[in-house]
């Protein structure tokens, strides 16, 4: 137990690590924060965009979701880090890790939209043609907010998940939680600064899955 | 052609590096789908027996089960890897890089499907089951045989969902020095000096995990219409 103690919870190493460790927990926060804005900003711009009713765009915005919803969000990182600077588009980690987990976000928030908005009721186009709303106005002030609250459950766990995966910015030396324990890790020699990492992550993430067990079960709907 | 597609092409579709990366490429798709032969089936029998427990277990069990859930859904699965590949060899336990990918696959995924077995069986309306008692069925019975398979039917979606999930991040393997899909990329890419392995490897998880995708995006349309009406 001592040994234990000495090896994950070993404090002289804790106090000399620790807040360098923590400070990460402001860039896993950045990065969350870029990937959400990113990521649902244009996951509804993208279902938007579509009753344009533009050939390239539609085609565009399908390969788009495609694409993104089937690779890895690690394989996305690597390729936009290691791959895009040979197309003449280098990115700081930082960048690199919200870009990429954005564009895999936006993927599955598109479609998501986009299901939830076929989802709805055909009554619903029916009813507000019916009280003279025109396409736009029906859209916009009829199926659109319906469609977000139907949308909501689906979304929060996706975006959750996907939140999670700013540790994989360790993989592009994003100086994260993760990547500042490991080095913390190698130099102590001593496994503590994992502990602390482990611990910060909880609390991190902790929470959001609480909260959407809540929200889920606030919305249950009996069949 | 103009001159930046001939760049790009070069950079990302070279034949000369397409090739050369090919053997390692392939030996890298083989080990991404040995993981996933081994974790998926694991992952889901764990899920399962979390979730049957919960629905057959007393207060203190499902509390206990919803903590041990919340857990492995809040940690990042990298973080799980780099916790069980690089943190307990400190206490004498070093697993190689295979079975630590599994472990911590495992355990992250058994919180998810966890959690959606769990909410699938407790959506089965009592009256099943008091049906199942007073025809004289053992609890265990009434589960295998009145609660599961009409529950399976509502969690479709959830459970092919997060499958194809479980998959995608076997590729945080490559972070423990495992030469999966994504790793032997990398490898390629550093010995050719030249990104087409990475686009290689991107376009065969494409053609692996697009049917499923789709799949999943219909399983989640269906489900969503029900939620709808």
């Amino acid at each position: 137990m001592e040994r234990f103690a000495d090896y994950y919870l070993n404090a002289e190493i804790l106090l000399r690590y620790g807040p360098e460790i923590v400070a990460g927990l402001w860039v896993t926060i950045g990065v969350a924060v870029a990937t959400v804005a990113i990521g649902l900003g244009l996951g509804l711009a993208m279902p938007v965009a579509l009753i344009a009713r533009v050939p390239v765009l539609r085609w565009v915005i399908a390969c788009w979701i495609e694409v993104f919803r089937t690779l890895p969000q690690l394989a996305v990182i690597i390729f936009v880090y290691f791959g895009l600077p040979y197309a003449g588009i280098t990115m700081s980690p930082f960048w690199a890790t919200a870009g990429a987990l954005g564009a895999v976000l936006s993927a599955f928030a598109a479609e998501i939209f986009r299901s939830a908005i076929q989802a709805l009721p055909p009554g619903q186009w029916d009813a507000a043609a019916a009280l003279g709303l025109r396409f736009r106005a029906t859209f916009f002030l009829v199926i659109l907010p319906q469609a977000i609250r139907l949308a909501v459950p689906l979304l929060t766990n996706r975006t959750i998940a996907i939140i999670k995966g700013t540790a994989l910015g360790t993989a592009v030396s994003l100086p994260e939680i993760l990547g500042r324990a490991q080095s913390a890790m190698a130099i102590a020699a001593n496994p503590s600064p994992l502990t602390l990492a482990a611990v910060l992550y909880l609390i991190l993430f902790l929470p959001l899955v609480v909260a959407s067990r809540w929200l889920e079960a606030s919305r249950v709907v009996p069949r | 052609m103009p001159e930046w597609l001939d760049l790009l092409l070069e950079n990302f579709a070279d034949p000369d590096s397409a090739a050369r990366a090919w053997p390692l490429l392939r030996q890298g798709v083989g080990l991404t789908l040995k993981l996933t032969a081994v974790a998926l089936p694991l992952g889901l029998l764990l899920g399962l027996l979390i979730g049957m427990a919960y629905a057959l277990g007393g207060r203190v069990t499902r509390a206990l089960l919803i903590i041990y859930i919340d857990l492995f859904r809040a940690f990042p699965v990298l973080v799980l890897l780099i916790l069980v590949y690089v943190g307990l060899p400190f206490l004498g336990l070093t697993l190689p890089a295979f079975a630590a990918a599994v472990l911590a696959l495992v355990l992250n995924n058994s919180g998810y499907f966890g959690e959606i077995f769990r909410a699938g069986l407790l959506s089965i309306p009592h009256g099943q089951r008091e049906a199942a008692a007073a025809l004289g069925l053992s609890p265990f019975r009434t589960m295998r045989l009145i609660i599961l398979p009409q529950a399976l039917r509502g969690i479709a979606a959830p459970l092919a969902s997060n499958a194809l999930e479980l998959v995608k991040s076997t590729s945080i393997a490559s972070l423990a020095a495992l030469p999966e899909l994504l790793r032997s990329a990398r490898v390629a890419q550093e010995q050719t000096y030249n990104p087409t392995p990475l686009m290689l490897a991107a376009l065969m998880y494409f053609v692996l995990l697009w049917p499923f995708a789709r799949l999943v995006a219909r399983l989640e349309r269906r489900m969503l219409a029900r939620g709808s009406r």
